[in-house]
C-alpha cells in the first residue's frame, strides 16, 4: 500500500487534490481512498488530507502516519508543522517551490505550482489553483499515469487550463 | 457504472435509484452532501420528487410521516443532535407503521461540540421500533439504502429503517463504488394503510390501556418476522447484483480463539489488524455487527470476545457489549474506543486483542483507567 499525505491551507484545494489523484489511481485500475482529516476548518488554516493506493482493497480508515509520500501546496506551513512527521526512510517529498527548500531530508523535489497556476490563469477567488497542476507533478513520479491523471482532471472540472497546468508540471517537474 | 464517490455521495445515488415520492431534510454535518445531492438530482430533473426543505429536523420527520401515509415512498437523512431533535417522531415513524427510509451519519453529541464519528446517536434510538444497520464501507452504504427499502416496506415488516454510516469516516472517504441498474428489484410503493379519501379511517386515535399493548406487541412481531425478511431481500440482492451480506460480516472466524466485536468502520479497520495478528500466530477474527435492531443471534461459544464500542451507556457500559453480554452470555473484553472521532488504528485494535482481559472494561487513551 503507497500511503500518501498532502499538506496545505484551507482553501487551497489539498482535499479536491486527494479526491482527484484517488480518481486517477482508480482510472489506473488500482483502489484508492481519498480521506480529508476535517478539523475545524477555515481559510488559510492547515490542513490534511490523506490518500492511500493499493492493488488490493483498502480497509484502513484511520490518518496516515507513516506516509510513502508528503506533499506540501504551501511550504509557508513548514514553518508551523512538522510535515516530515513520521515520513517512511527512503520517502518522497513533493513541495510547491520554484526552489529547493533547506530541512527537507530525503528524497525531495520541488516544482513551482503557483507559477504554472498563475501562467494559466487559473485562480479562483484570489487563490491560484494547485490541485490540477499537481496531479501533472505525481503523474511525472509515477503515482498515477497522465493519462490517468489528465482523465480525473477532465471528470472533475470541464476548464482545459486546468489539463494544461498538469501537462507543464509534468514538464517542469525533474525526476 | 463503477466510479469513485464519498458515503454521502453512494446514499445519495442509492435515493436517486430508489425513487422516492418525497424527501424532507434538513442539512447537518456530516451528513449535509447527501441532501444537498438530492436537492441537485430534484433540480436537475434526475429525480422525479417533492423535496421539501423543512425548518428542523422534526418537521423533516413529520413531513416524511405525513407523506409516508399518505402512500409515497418516502425518504430523509440526518445525523447527531438532528438525530436527537426529531426523537418524538422517529417514535411516532414505526408506531405508525411507516416504512420510511432515514441515513443516519454517525456523529457525536455535544458538548463539547462534535462533529467526528461516534454511535451513541444512533443507540439512543434503540428503543425507537426502527430497524438499525450500520455499514462499513461506500459501497455498503449504496447497497444498504437501496435494500432499506425493500425491508422496510415489505409488508411482514412495515417498520421504517436507519442507514447508519460513521461521519466524516466514511461520510467524506472516497472509495469505489458500482452503481447498479435496480430494474424491478423495488416493487412500486405500496401501503395498505395509506390514507384514502375514499375510505375516511382514523390514524393515531386514543388508544386505550385494553389495546394499546396489541400495537406495541405488533411492532415487536414484526421485529422478529424481520430478520427473515432482511435475510431474503440480502439473498436476492446477492443474487441480481452480486454482492452478499449478512446480520454480520465475518472474517478469518472459523477457527478463531478470539473475535472482535465491532462496528461500522472499526469493523472495517479490525480486519488489518486480524492479519496482522495471525501473522504472529495468534488466531484472531473479527465479526463486524452490521445490523443491531433486530439484533442477530452471534456464535462466539467457546472463544474470547472483545468488543469494541465507539458508543457508551453512563452508568452502565458500552451498548454493544452488553448487548453481546446478554445474547450470549460471554463476558467480553470491553474496549471504548473512538468516541468522537478518537483516532483507532489497526494496531491500537491489535494491542486491544493481545492485551485482551475478558470481563473488563477499559477506556482507550484514558492513561489512569488503563
Amino acid at each position: 500500500m503507497y500511503e500518501i499525505r498532502i499538506h496545505s491551507r484551507g482553501g487551497q484545494g489539498g482535499v479536491t487534490a486527494a479526491k482527484l489523484l484517488a480518481l486517477a489511481a482508480f482510472r489506473d485500475g488500482k483502489h484508492a481512498t481519498a480521506c480529508p482529516f476535517y478539523g475545524a476548518e477555515r481559510r488559510g488554516a492547515p490542513v490534511v488530507s490523506f490518500v492511500r493506493i493499493d492493488d488490493q482493497p483498502i480497509k484502513v480508515y484511520s490518518q496516515i502516519h507513516e506516509p510513502d509520500l508528503v506533499i506540501v501546496l504551501d511550504t509557508s506551513i513548514m514553518d508551523v508543522v512538522d510535515v516530515l512527521q513520521g515520513l517512511k526512510d527512503g520517502g518522497t517529498v513533493l513541495l510547491n517551490s520554484a526552489h529547493p527548500v533547506a530541512g527537507c531530508n530525503g528524497t525531495c523535489r520541488h516544482v513551482d505550482l503557483t507559477g504554472i497556476a498563475l501562467a494559466q490563469n487559473l485562480v479562483v477567488a484570489g487563490s491560484p489553483i494547485l490541485n490540477t497542476p499537481v496531479l501533472g507533478a505525481l503523474a511525472k513520479m509515477d503515482i498515477v499515469t497522465l493519462p490517468s491523471a489528465l482523465q480525473a482532471i477532465r471528470e472533475m472540472f470541464a476548464d482545459e487550463r486546468n489539463v494544461k497546468a498538469a501537462e507543464a508540471a509534468y514538464e517542469e517537474l525533474k525526476v | 457504472m463503477l466510479t469513485i464517490a464519498t458515503g454521502n455521495k453512494a446514499v445519495a445515488a442509492a435515493v436517486k435509484a430508489a425513487k422516492p415520492g418525497v424527501v424532507a431534510a434538513y442539512p447537518i454535518t456530516p451528513q449535509t452532501e447527501i441532501v444537498e445531492q438530492i436537492a441537485d438530482y430534484v433540480t436537475d430533473g434526475d429525480l422525479e420528487s417533492r423535496y421539501i426543505p423543512v425548518e428542523s429536523e422534526h418537521s423533516a420527520m413529520a413531513a416524511c410521516i405525513g407523506a409516508s401515509a399518505g402512500g409515497v415512498r418516502t425518504f430523509t437523512a440526518t445525523s447527531s443532535h438532528g438525530l436527537l431533535y426529531m426523537h418524538e417522531m422517529v417514535h411516532w415513524a414505526a408506531g405508525a407503521r411507516l416504512p420510511i427510509v432515514m441515513a443516519n451519519v454517525n456523529r457525536a453529541l455535544g458538548p463539547g461540540w462534535n462533529t467526528w464519528a461516534e454511535h451513541t446517536d444512533a443507540f439512543s434510538q434503540r428503543d425507537t421500533g426502527w430497524l438499525q444497520v450500520f455499514v462499513g464501507t461506500v459501497q455498503e452504504a449504496y447497497d444498504a439504502t437501496l435494500m432499506a427499502f425493500k425491508i422496510a416496506e415489505d409488508e411482514r415488516v412495515l417498520l421504517p429503517v436507519m442507514v447508519n454510516l460513521d461521519g466524516f469516516a466514511l461520510s467524506h472517504i472516497m472509495q469505489s463504488l458500482e452503481t447498479v441498474e435496480i430494474g424491478d428489484f423495488l416493487p412500486p410503493f405500496h401501503l395498505p394503510h395509506a390514507i384514502d379519501t375514499e375510505n375516511p379511517c382514523g390514524y393515531g386515535p386514543m388508544t386505550g390501556p385494553a389495546d394499546y399493548f396489541r400495537f406495541r406487541w405488533d411492532i415487536e412481531r414484526s421485529m422478529r418476522d424481520a430478520r427473515g425478511v432482511i435475510a431474503d431481500v440480502e439473498r436476492e440482492f446477492a443474487e441480481r447484483f452480486g454482492r452478499t451480506y449478512g446480520p454480520t460480516e465475518d472474517y478469518r472466524c472459523e477457527d478463531a480463539d478470539v473475535v472482535v466485536v465491532a462496528v461500522g468502520t472499526l469493523g472495517k479497520e479490525a480486519e488489518v489488524a486480524i492479519d496482522r495478528l495471525r501473522d504472529e500466530g495468534i488466531k484472531a477474527g473479527s465479526m463486524r455487527l452490521r445490523w443491531f435492531r433486530p439484533f442477530p443471534d452471534l456464535d462466539l461459544s467457546g472463544r474470547d470476545v472483545v468488543v469494541i464500542d465507539r458508543d457508551y451507556s453512563f452508568g452502565f457500559g458500552g451498548v454493544v457489549a452488553h448487548s453481546i453480554r446478554s445474547k450470549t452470555g460471554i463476558e467480553p473484553y470491553s474496549v471504548i474506543a473512538g468516541l468522537g472521532g478518537q483516532e483507532v488504528t489497526y494496531n491500537d485494535i491489535a494491542d486491544f486483542v493481545r492485551n485482551r482481559r475478558p470481563g473488563e472494561e477499559t477506556w482507550f487513551g484514558v492513561s489512569d483507567h488503563v
